[in-house]
């Protein structure tokens, strides 16, 4: 079954960043710049956190405006990105009100979440997870 | 942007006179202290003229992260060093937020500040980027209000850290501390004070660059943290931290009869109390929230929602306020507290002018004590009327600490050790080496602790542990003095990683080796931490003789006496005695080990 990453329950999130911090250890990285989740404060730690994220739309408005077709549906839900055909013009970032899709500046290249889960198994708290889409 | 592990080593100089900076490397002092305590003390040695006045731009301020910071679980403090403004000498600080996570992805182990500035600024550290801004309008604002401004006004949301004073910072109350992300705070010894004498009211740190694990390295060290990360979220700390909190020892420890209680009038509150102060009730009353600091999953911290009506007319406020052991204790069980939402308010004035709240509970019992006894009259008081458990009088005697004013609210502002010194009532002036005392009234090691510890901290060697050990048994009290110093010693290394006490017992000697080889620091060993450690603690108390610091000397309160522990009765003669073999072995190994 093709799985998605999901936001199970926010307010169980308490910023602990493990999951960012995951998801760039797969590149050899400790630090944010290679993430394609981010966990940031709802405005003011005291209204908790928003976790971003790809949510894996049904009708992806960043595959819609990919003018090289580098981002396209992966088969049952959720994108790909063929970093090969991308050439950085950042629609897909624009096109993404989520504001999940984020910016390799090192590459010129957007990064997109490949729902591996990584980032959910640090997760101790349950507050993501990876769901069947 | 990619920078290497060994980048710890640059340490970025800020000159607040010259509004200059430069960075270099120091590599020498990384490489023999590993970071943290051990390359701030260092720094401190340094920067640090003798026999300067601490709220004179002479004193440095230096933060340091270490090796470990950021790359594994729970590595996630940071710690500021100066000359104490509270006790005139090794003023040192911990703190977690995201601030030593910003420092290390900002480039840097040690950030040094010097100098002091005219105007009033805030400084942001943006990466290699450093700015010098105008904080003029910002200056007489609390700490909630600054870092709400400075998060709209600065980038960096989410990676970063806003480090900022109250108040009291700008007024030099001798305890004023610095707070990060709102909730977390370096909160001892008077680093806020500090801050406010260099016209500095907050700094703003962005995270912008990664640490990369060599190749080489990238399976061991996965291995290591994910051994590392079981270890955490498997440990009883785990669940004791984040169930709970802090606070969830509170009310075992006031059964033992170990928490001071109304300026140690007794070491036990009565039973409706305690409950009423204990960690379950202010859980299951008002525990909103529990979050964390960057890169730990415990989540210790407890942000507790207290809603009130503050006017007629239905005007209700609900404010967000964050509780722990130490704030519980100063405001609550010593101040004579009988209601939990009363703790909390007093929690919340202390914090927004931005005082240390442990200084600022037992200055004020002290007030109260000396206040009965006809010591100090209303007129000292500006009309106060202080009496145990009197929330809106303790509210406003926190305002007066911060604005002054009467001669006896500045004397109060200096602390509770010099305020005894001029109106007396020294026999109840709860200050060792003049730093305000922690709940614990455990028995002889947590005051050999508060007397001898560098901080004079009960984090500095955990006396208040050993007590608990140690009840219905015999005991050699150089072993216990041996044991505490080993305690302290060892407590340096977690300290220079910089990894959170609370992890301790995660990371063994034998961790913390794997931790580092996984990240290419090799030629470690158990022998080389040990002693790496004490030359960190002889190095922190070296730098307290210099500046005058005499344990021959150290007054002791006879309050501590005069109170049964859980050990009963405490003899003077024998906390001496223990205070005489600590200076005995710390000397004599001074020149063997190292």
């Amino acid at each position: 079954m093709v799985k998605r990453l999901a936001v199970l329950d926010v307010n169980k999130c308490i910023g602990c960043m493990e999951c960012m911090f995951a998801c760039s250890r797969r590149e050899g990285r400790v630090g944010f710049d290679k993430s394609a989740i981010r966990v940031r404060s709802a405005g003011g730690i005291e209204r908790g956190f928003v976790v971003v994220v790809c949510r894996a739309c049904e009708y992806p408005p960043c595959v819609k405006v990919c003018p090289t077709d580098a981002l396209r549906l992966r088969k049952d839900g959720g994108v790909i990105l063929n970093k090969d055909k991308c050439i950085g013009c950042g629609f897909c970032a624009q096109a993404c009100i989520m504001g999940a899709i984020f910016w390799d500046d090192e590459q010129d290249k957007p990064i997109v979440c490949r729902y591996c889960g990584d980032c959910a198994d640090y997760c101790v708290h349950d507050a993501i997870g990876l769901v069947d889409i | 942007m990619l920078m290497k592990v060994e980048e710890l080593n640059r340490v970025l100089y800020v000159d607040l006179t010259k509004k200059d900076i430069k960075v270099r490397d120091r590599t020498d002092l990384f490489d023999e202290y590993l970071g943290g305590s051990g390359v701030a003390i260092k720094l401190l040695e340094e920067e640090c003229p003798t026999g300067i006045d601490p709220l004179s731009a002479a004193n440095p301020i230096i933060f340091a992260v270490g090796p470990l910071t950021t790359l594994y679980p729970t590595a996630s403090k940071t710690v500021a060093m100066f000359k104490s403004p509270l006790t005139g000498n090794l003023g040192e600080s911990h703190c977690g937020g995201r601030s030593a996570m910003a420092i290390r992805l900002a480039g840097y182990g040690a950030i040094v500040i010097t100098g002091s500035s005219d105007p009033l600024l805030y400084l942001t550290i943006d990466g290699d980027k450093v700015k010098f801004r105008d904080a003029s309008s910002i200056g007489g604002m609390d700490a909630q209000t600054v870092g709400r401004i400075l998060r709209e006004v600065e980038t960096g949301s989410g990676v970063r850290t806003i480090i900022r004073t109250g108040r009291a910072g700008g007024k030099l109350v001798r305890y004023a501390c610095a707070v990060s992300e709102t909730y977390r705070h370096f909160g001892r010894l008077g680093l806020g004070a500090v801050m406010g004498s260099k016209n500095l009211k907050a700094i703003v740190i962005s995270a912008d660059k990664s640490v990369e694990i060599p190749k080489d390295k990238r399976k061991e060290y996965g291995e290591v943290y994910d051994e590392i990360h079981d270890v955490v979220v498997k440990s009883d700390a785990m669940k004791k931290y984040h169930d709970l909190g802090t606070a969830g020892k509170l009310y075992e420890m006031n059964k033992l009869g170990g928490m001071a209680h109304k300026n140690l009038e007794s070491a036990s509150a009565p039973e409706a109390i305690a409950r009423e102060l204990s960690g379950e009730n202010f859980a299951n009353k008002f525990l909103s929230r529990r979050i964390s600091c960057a890169h730990c999953p415990v989540g210790c911290v407890h942000l507790a929602s207290l809603r009130e009506l503050y006017e007629p007319g239905y005007y209700f406020k609900t404010t967000t306020i964050p509780y722990d052991n130490e704030p519980i204790y100063a405001v609550g069980f010593m101040l004579g507290m009988e209601h939990a939402e009363d703790c909390l308010r007093l929690i919340d004035a202390v914090d927004t002018v931005g005082m240390d709240i442990m200084s600022t509970g037992v200055v004020l019992a002290w007030a109260t004590e000396a206040y009965a006894k006809g010591l100090i009259t209303k007129a000292h008081t500006d009309g106060l009327d202080l009496r145990w458990g009197d929330v809106p009088t303790y509210l406003a005697a926190v305002e007066k600490i911060v604005e002054m004013p009467t001669e006896f609210y500045q004397n109060l502002a200096m602390g509770v050790e010099h305020a005894s010194s001029v109106y007396g009532g020294q026999d109840y002036a709860l200050a060792f080496g003049g730093n305000e005392m922690p709940e614990y009234h455990t028995g002889i090691a947590c005051y050999i602790n508060n007397l001898t510890g560098a901080r004079h901290s009960h984090l500095d060697s955990a006396g208040y542990t050993l007590d608990q050990k140690l009840i219905g048994k015999e005991f050699d009290i150089e072993e216990v003095v041996k044991s505490l110093i080993a305690e302290e010693e060892w407590r340096q290394i977690l300290s220079s990683l910089v990894v959170c006490f609370f992890a301790r017992a995660v990371y063994t000697s034998e961790r913390v080796l794997k931790a580092m080889a996984a990240i290419g620091l090799e030629n470690w060993s158990p022998k080389k931490l040990e002693v790496v450690g004490r030359k960190i603690h002889r190095a922190k108390m070296n730098f307290k003789f210099r500046e005058g610091f005499d344990l021959a000397k150290i007054r002791i309160p006879k309050r501590i006496f005069e109170v049964p522990t859980p050990h009963g009765l405490l003899k003077e003669e024998d906390l001496r005695k223990a205070i005489e073999i600590y200076s005995e072995m710390i000397s004599a190994q001074k020149s063997g080990d190292l």
